[in-house]
C-alpha cells in the first residue's frame, strides 16, 4: 500500500505537472526549431509571439464570454483559439513582410537576423503591454479539475491524492494531436518534403524547383499555430503574463538546442527533458522516500536536491551541459 | 575637424537635448539622466568591444553588471562580525574544497588522456565534491541567514570604500566572463548568444537566492557612498553660502527676511540633491574618459588592427598565424570586465543593491539597442547610442503622453480608448526601441556614428 502511496504522490506532484509543462514547451521548442531550421535565424521573439498569440485567445474568450457563447465544461479558449491563430498568422505574415523579409533578400548573416528579431521582440512586447495591460490574468472557465484529490483519495482509499486538472489533459492531449499532425505534413505531403529538403539544402532545393516564398509563407503560418496554441494552453493552465512569457522564451530555447536544433522532432523530446529535469531536481522526495523506506530510516531533512528557486537554473545548466559534449543537441540536429 | 564634424553636431545635440530638460522639467531629472547615460555608456564601451572590435556576441551583460554590483556590497558594507563567527569557518572550508575540487579535476585533465574513464571519474569528483559541500556549508548558510535576518542576516563585506569595488567589480566580472569564455566561446554567433543570455540569468539566480551572500531579494540598502549626503550638505555654511550667491539676483528680489530665508532653505535643499549628483557625474565622467582614451589607444594600436582582422575574416587571421581563440578570450575578459565597472557604478549610485531588479529587457537588450543604434565599432558611437537610448527610453513616457493627447485630441477625456492609452503610456519606451532598432538595423546599418578605420 505505501508503494502505491509513493507512485501516486510522484505521479501527482511530478509526472502530470512536467507532462503538462513539458508539452507546453515542447510547442515554443518546435516553433524556435522550425524557424532556426527553414528561416535561419534564433528568434529571439518567441515568447513574445506567443504572448501576442495568447492576448487574442483571451480577448476573444472575453468577446464569446460576453456573448453568452461556451463549451460547457472546457474552456470558452478552446473555442476562440482558431480565430486567435487567424490574427497570428497575420501578424506574424506582416512583420515577415515589413522585417524580415530585406534581410533574407539581401543573405544577412544570421546573428543580423536575430538582433532584428530582438526590434520585433520590443515592438511586440510594447503592442501587447499597451493592448492588453501588463498585469496578471487567468481566462480558465469551465470545469477545473478532472479529478480532485479528495474524491482520488475516497474512491481508492489511499492516503495520498491525485488532482488532475482539465487543463492538463487539455494540454497533453491537444499537444499529441497537433504534434502528429505537424510531424504528418512534414514527413508525408509534399509541401512538408519540400520544407525539410529546404531546410537541408537550400541551393539543392532551389534547383529542384522549390518556391521559397511559398516554404517560407508555410513556416510563418505553421509558426503562428504552434506559438498560438502553446501560448494559449500555457496561460490556461497557469495564468497570462506578458513578463512570464517573455522569461519563458529561456527554457523554450534551451528544449530546441537540447533537442538538436533544426530537428522538430528533437525539439519536441527536448521540451519534455527540460521539464522532467526542472521538477525532477526541485522537487522534495521526503514524503516519498517516507513511503518508501522503512520508518527507521525515515530521512530528516527535505531530501531536495536544489531549491526550487533554482528551476530556471536547471534548464539552462542542462543546456550548457549539452552544448559542450553534444552541440549539435542529442537527438543530433544540424550539426552547427 | 571637419570630418569629425558629425561626431560633435551629434553629442552637442545630445547635450543640448539635456540641457533642455534641465530647463523645462528640473536640474535634477536632467542630472539624474545624464548620470545614468554615462553608466549606459560605460555599458554600451564594453559591449562595443566584444561586438564591434571582435565581432563576438554577448548577451550576458545582465550578469556582469550584477556581479560589478555584488562587488559593490562586498567592498562596501561592514563586515558582520556575529554571522563570521556563526558561519564563516564552514563558508571558507567550503570555498577552499570548491578550489580543491576545481583543481582535482584540472590534475585529472592533465595527467589523463581523454577515455571514457576519466569522464566518469570527473563526474564523480564533481558529484562528490557538491554533496561533501553541501554537508558542509549547510549549517554554515543556516547559521549565518539566522543572524539577525531583518538587519543583516549575511557576512557582509569588507568594509571599504565603496570606490574600490569598481575595479573589484571588473575582476568579479573579468573572472566569471574567463570561465564563459572558456566554455562558449567555441560556440556559433547565436548559440554563443543563447548560451551567454542563460548563463546571466543563472548567475542571477544564484546572487538572488543566496542570501548569505547578498541578502538576496531582501535587498542591500545604505551603502557608503563616494559623495556627500543631501542633510549633510544642507548643514554646512560653505554650501549655504555657494547657493546665496549663485541665487543672489533672485534672493535680492525678496524684501522679506524670513520669506527669503524660507526661499534660501529650499534652494539649498533643491541645491543639494543637484550638488550630490554632480559629484556622481564628475566620478563618472572620469571613467567614461579613462575608459574612451585606453579604447580609443586600443583601437588604433596593432592589437586592434588584429582583432578588426580576426573579426571579417577568422580564418585568414588564423592562417598568419594569429591565435583566435586566445584573442578572442582576452577580449571576452576585457569587455565584460567593463560591464562589470558599469555594474558597480551602477550600485554606488543608487546606494542600494536590489537583485530583484536585474532583468534581461534592461540589462541586456537594451544596452544591445545601444550599441548597435550608436554604432558598433565606433567608441563614440557606442557612448553616444548610450545617451541617445537611455534619454529616449527616461523621457519617452512625456514623448508618449504628448502623442496620444495629440492623436485623441478629438475624443472626450473620459472616452474609454484615450484612458487606456494614457494608462499604456509607459510602454511606449518599448515601443520606440524596438521600431527604433528596426529603422536603424534597416536605414543605417552601421548606427549614428558608423565605424571609421583610419591608420594614423
Amino acid at each position: 500500500m505505501d508503494f502505491i502511496n509513493a507512485i501516486i504522490l510522484l505521479l501527482n506532484y511530478i509526472f502530470v505537472p512536467a507532462l503538462a509543462y513539458g508539452s507546453q514547451l515542447a510547442l515554443g521548442a518546435i516553433f524556435v526549431t522550425l524557424i532556426y531550421g527553414i528561416l535561419r535565424f534564433a528568434n529571439f521573439a518567441t515568447g513574445d509571439m506567443m504572448s501576442f498569440g495568447t492576448m487574442f485567445t483571451i480577448l476573444f474568450t472575453w468577446y464569446f464570454q460576453s456573448v453568452g457563447i461556451g463549451l460547457g465544461i472546457l474552456p470558452t479558449a478552446l473555442l476562440a483559439i482558431p480565430f486567435a491563430v487567424f490574427f497570428m498568422i497575420g501578424y506574424m505574415l506582416l512583420i515577415d513582410k515589413f522585417v524580415f523579409k530585406y534581410y533574407r533578400a539581401n543573405k544577412s548573416p544570421p546573428v543580423q537576423l536575430a538582433m532584428v528579431s530582438i526590434g520585433v521582440m520590443f515592438v511586440t512586447q510594447a503592442v501587447v503591454r499597451i493592448i492588453i495591460g501588463p498585469s496578471d490574468r487567468r481566462f480558465f472557465d469551465g470545469e477545473k479539475f478532472l479529478i480532485k484529490a479528495g474524491e482520488f483519495k475516497e474512491i481508492t482509499g489511499l492516503n495520498e491524492g491525485l488532482a488532475i486538472k482539465s487543463t492538463q489533459v487539455i494540454t497533453i492531449f491537444v499537444t499529441i494531436i497537433l504534434v502528429s499532425a505537424l510531424f504528418w505534413f512534414l514527413n508525408k505531403t509534399k509541401t512538408g518534403k519540400s520544407m525539410r529538403a529546404y531546410s537541408d539544402n537550400e541551393d539543392l532545393a532551389l534547383l529542384s524547383g522549390i518556391d521559397p516564398k511559398k516554404i517560407v509563407i508555410i513556416t510563418w503560418i505553421i509558426a503562428g499555430i504552434l506559438a498560438t496554441i502553446g501560448g494559449a494552453l500555457y496561460g490556461l493552465d497557469k495564468s497570462f503574463k506578458p513578463f512570464t512569457y517573455f522569461n519563458n522564451m529561456l527554457p523554450i530555447f534551451a528544449a530546441a538546442i537540447v533537442g538538436g536544433i533544426g530537428n522538430p522532432f528533437g525539439a519536441f523530446l527536448g521540451g519534455y527533458v527540460i521539464a522532467f529535469s526542472e521538477i525532477l531536481l526541485t522537487y522534495a522526495y521526503k514524503k516519498f522516500f517516507m513511503y518508501v523506506l522503512p520508518q527507521s530510516m525515515e530521512p530528516d531533512g527535505l531530501i531536495q536536491l536544489l531549491s526550487t528557486d533554482y528551476k530556471f537554473a536547471v534548464s539552462f545548466s542542462i543546456l550548457v551541459i549539452v552544448l559542450l559534449y553534444r552541440p549539435s543537441g542529442i537527438f543530433k540536429g544540424k550539426v552547427l | 575637424m571637419r570630418k569629425n564634424l558629425n561626431v560633435i553636431a551629434a553629442y552637442s545635440i545630445m547635450m543640448g537635448l539635456i540641457i533642455l530638460v534641465g530647463i523645462f522639467q528640473s536640474w535634477n531629472i536632467a542630472l539624474s539622466i545624464f548620470n545614468l547615460c554615462l553608466i549606459s555608456a560605460v555599458m554600451t564601451m564594453g559591449a562595443n568591444i566584444q561586438w564591434g572590435y571582435a565581432g563576438l556576441i554577448n548577451f550576458g551583460i545582465m550578469g556582469y553588471t550584477a556581479l560589478g554590483g555584488l562587488a559593490a556590497v562586498l567592498i562596501s558594507v561592514n563586515p558582520v562580525q556575529e554571522a563570521w563567527s556563526a558561519g564563516g569557518l564552514n563558508i571558507l572550508l567550503s570555498l577552499f574544497l570548491i578550489i580543491g575540487m576545481v583543481l582535482a579535476v584540472r590534475y585529472v585533465l592533465k595527467k589523463y588522456e581523454k577515455s571514457k574513464n576519466r569522464t566518469y571519474v570527473i563526474a564523480t569528483i564533481i558529484i562528490l565534491g557538491i554533496i561533501i559541500i553541501r554537508f558542509v556549508s549547510e549549517p554554515g548558510i543556516e547559521a549565518i541567514e539566522e543572524v539577525d535576518p531583518a538587519k543583516t542576516g549575511f557576512l557582509g563585506g569588507f568594509g571599504l570604500p565603496i570606490i574600490f569595488s569598481w575595479i573589484v567589480g571588473a575582476v568579479f566580472a573579468g573572472g566569471l566572463a574567463f570561465i564563459i569564455g572558456k566554455v562558449a566561446l567555441g560556440l556559433r554567433a547565436d548559440y554563443l548568444a543563447i548560451a551567454t543570455l542563460l548563463i546571466s540569468e543563472i548567475v542571477i539566480a544564484i546572487i538572488k537566492h543566496e542570501d548569505w551572500l547578498t541578502r538576496g531579494v531582501k535587498n542591500v540598502i545604505g551603502l557608503k557612498r563616494p559623495a556627500p549626503y543631501e542633510v549633510n550638505l544642507q548643514q554646512t555654511d560653505w554650501f549655504i553660502n555657494l547657493v546665496e550667491k549663485f541665487n543672489s539676483g533672485k534672493l535680492s528680489l525678496i524684501s522679506d527676511l524670513t520669506d527669503r530665508q524660507s526661499a534660501l532653505n529650499q534652494l539649498v535643499i533643491e541645491g543639494s540633491s543637484v550638488f550630490v549628483k554632480l559629484c556622481y557625474s564628475g566620478l563618472f565622467l572620469v571613467v567614461v574618459i579613462i575608459l574612451l582614451i585606453l579604447t580609443q589607444k586600443a583601437l588604433y594600436s596593432p592589437w586592434g588592427r588584429m582583432m578588426r582582422a580576426i573579426r571579417d575574416n577568422e580564418e585568414a587571421a588564423n592562417a598568419m598565424g594569429k591565435n583566435v581563440v586566445k584573442q578572442h578570450l582576452l577580449i571576452f575578459v576585457l569587455g565584460s570586465a567593463i560591464v562589470g565597472i558599469a555594474g558597480a557604478m551602477l550600485v554606488t549610485q543608487d546606494g542600494l543593491f536590489t537583485p530583484g531588479s536585474y532583468r534581461p529587457m534592461r540589462y541586456t537588450f537594451l544596452i544591445w539597442v545601444m550599441v548597435i543604434v550608436g554604432g558598433s565599432g565606433n567608441n563614440f558611437g557606442a557612448i553616444l547610442g548610450g545617451f541617445v537610448v537611455w534619454f529616449l527610453w527616461i523621457e519617452s513616457a512625456p514623448i508618449g503622453l504628448y502623442l496620444v493627447n495629440l492623436t485623441t485630441a478629438g475624443l472626450d477625456d473620459t472616452h474609454f480608448l484615450k484612458v487606456h492609452l494614457i494608462e499604456s503610456v509607459p510602454y511606449f519606451r518599448f515601443l520606440m526601441m524596438g521600431a527604433g532598432l528596426l529603422l536603424i538595423m534597416r536605414y543605417r546599418p552601421k548606427g549614428i556614428l558608423p565605424e571609421k578605420i583610419e591608420i594614423k
